[in-house]
């Protein structure tokens, strides 16, 4: 699966998309579901919650391994996907619409300066070398 | 970084569409798409697994029995019969374990022993020490020339014989826990798994041939992660994990590999008497949401403990693990675990976990 053009990226694998109102949503990439395999678990972080560019801010599980989920910005978390308790593999089957959570930024000059879609896909190149 | 050792069947598994990982030092197939669907197929089906890494040691000669009776913390004098296997664990004098391994009884001078990939090296340096003390005759040979595929699950026989020309009428009357020879090929009716199957030894060569051959015949690959979550549903100890040179079994839930009835002395046996144990592995399950891993801390009414192996269980479809806990802990006991910035709950619970497709916990 290619990643959208359509979506901003972070290094740290999640996958950022911008809303008309300015809020953003967020969720892991397709090549993050491919390493950590079958999700069995997500804990999201609670709307209110103020959040720094790369806090620890949600927790993916499959079933090998633990993984955590940055805040791609700073921001105020306006949503979580609760439907993901239920069904976490839907991350695994469409990981670019299984979003985690909802933020509003700070500033939205820090959405714009984050990986476009060939940025990230050179970051994930050279990370296997 | 040095390269990864293979398997004969490293280009299958590539040619299957497995996802490759390093696992202590070989190129294994960790899944073929879904570790939870082939969790799945085994439990229902049946699927085969690449264990080729395990090593197969041939120990022959005069007085091979009383050797082993001595190297071994299980008895082989249990082995009576041709192709009969026993699980141990092979102990340092100080009762820690060096590996847990299957010993089979061919004739009374050779005993074939299959044993752990990852320690394979460190226990043949070990036992040709302690023949080099006690049993100088004997010949200790290792088999990495030998390939191993698992068969498992409540069709696994059945898919074996069909696949197999021959191999039927050699290995239906076989009991559990015992194994047959066939030509090149040894057949054993033991897993890993805690379903039905066999686990066949086979001349590397010939090993791509027979996958092929069983994919043919409808069984799946199943990778290292699915054979993790099976084990520890079956309650099957993972040697690093669950045990090893620091724990000595009677910590480590394998009281019952170990004799300590009969009179004959072993390797780390007076360690083992001097040394009561203090603490014992149990099952715990995940009331709440989340999922157990190894060596999160346990904190119970009597004392820490700590997680040995922990992973979300598909057929229970909750987080289980083992945990090595003080002794007066009780099964039905209510416990906190130590995840991340919070205690979840969860309940002592007898183990195996899963066994012969059903849960049951």
């Amino acid at each position: 699966m290619s990643n959208p053009d359509n979506l901003k990226y972070t290094a740290s694998h999640e996958w950022v998309k911008t809303e008309t109102d300015g809020t953003i949503t967020v969720g892991i990439t397709d090549h993050a579901q491919e390493l950590l395999g079958d999700m069995v678990f997500v804990e999201a972080p609670t709307a209110g919650r103020k959040l720094k560019a790369k806090e620890e801010c949600a927790v993916v599980e499959s079933v090998k391994a633990a993984a955590d989920v940055y805040a791609p910005v700073s921001g105020t978390v306006t949503a979580a996907n609760s439907e993901l308790d239920g069904t976490p593999e839907t991350i695994n089957s469409d990981p670019y619409g299984a979003w985690i959570f909802k933020m509003k930024p700070d500033n939205a000059a820090d959405v714009a300066a984050l990986l476009d879609a060939a940025g990230y896909q050179a970051a994930v190149d050279s990370e296997a070398h | 970084m040095p390269s990864l050792k293979q398997t004969p069947l490293n280009a299958a598994h590539r040619a299957m569409g497995a996802k490759m990982v390093d696992f202590g030092g070989w190129d294994m197939p960790v899944n073929y798409g879904s570790q939870i669907e082939e969790h799945h197929q085994v439990r229902n089906d049946c699927g085969m697994f690449d264990v080729s890494h395990m090593r197969v040691v041939d120990v022959k000669g005069d007085g091979v029995r009383a050797f082993l009776r001595h190297l071994l913390a299980n008895n082989v004098d249990k082995l009576t019969l041709p192709g009969k296997a026993l699980y141990s664990s092979m102990l340092l004098e100080n009762g820690g374990v060096i590996d847990d391994l299957i010993v089979y009884f061919m004739r009374e001078d050779w005993f074939r022993i299959v044993v752990n990939a990852g320690t394979a090296d460190k226990d043949l340096v070990w036992m040709k020490k302690q023949a080099a003390i006690h049993a100088p005759q004997l010949v200790i040979t290792d088999h990495p020339e030998l390939a191993m595929i698992a068969v498992q699950g409540p069709h696994a026989r059945a898919r074996v014989w069909e696949a197999l020309p021959g191999s039927k009428e050699l290995s239906e009357h076989l009991i559990p826990f015992s194994a047959v020879e066939m030509g090149s090929m040894f057949i054993a009716r033991t897993g890993y798994t805690g379903e039905d199957g066999f686990e066949i030894m086979l001349p590397a060569k010939a090993a791509p041939f027979f996958w092929a051959t069983l994919a043919e015949h409808g069984v799946k690959p199943i990778g290292l992660g699915a054979r993790d979550t099976l084990r520890l549903e079956a309650g099957m100890n993972l040697y690093g994990h669950d045990m090893d040179e620091r724990v000595g079994p009677l910590e480590s839930g394998l009281a019952w590999t170990v004799d300590l009835k009969s009179p004959r002395d072993f390797i780390g046996k007076a360690a083992l008497l001097a040394h009561p144990p203090a603490r014992k592995l149990v099952g715990l399950l995940l009331l709440d949401r989340g999922v157990l891993r190894d060596h999160q801390h346990v904190h119970t009414a009597h004392g820490d403990g700590e997680i040995t192996s922990g992973s979300f269980s598909p057929t229970l479809e909750k987080s289980i693990a083992l945990a090595r806990v003080p002794n007066g802990v009780q099964i039905g006991d209510s416990v906190q675990v130590a995840v991340r910035d919070k205690m979840l709950a969860a309940r002592v619970v007898k183990y195996p976990f899963a066994r012969n497709g059903k849960g049951l916990v």
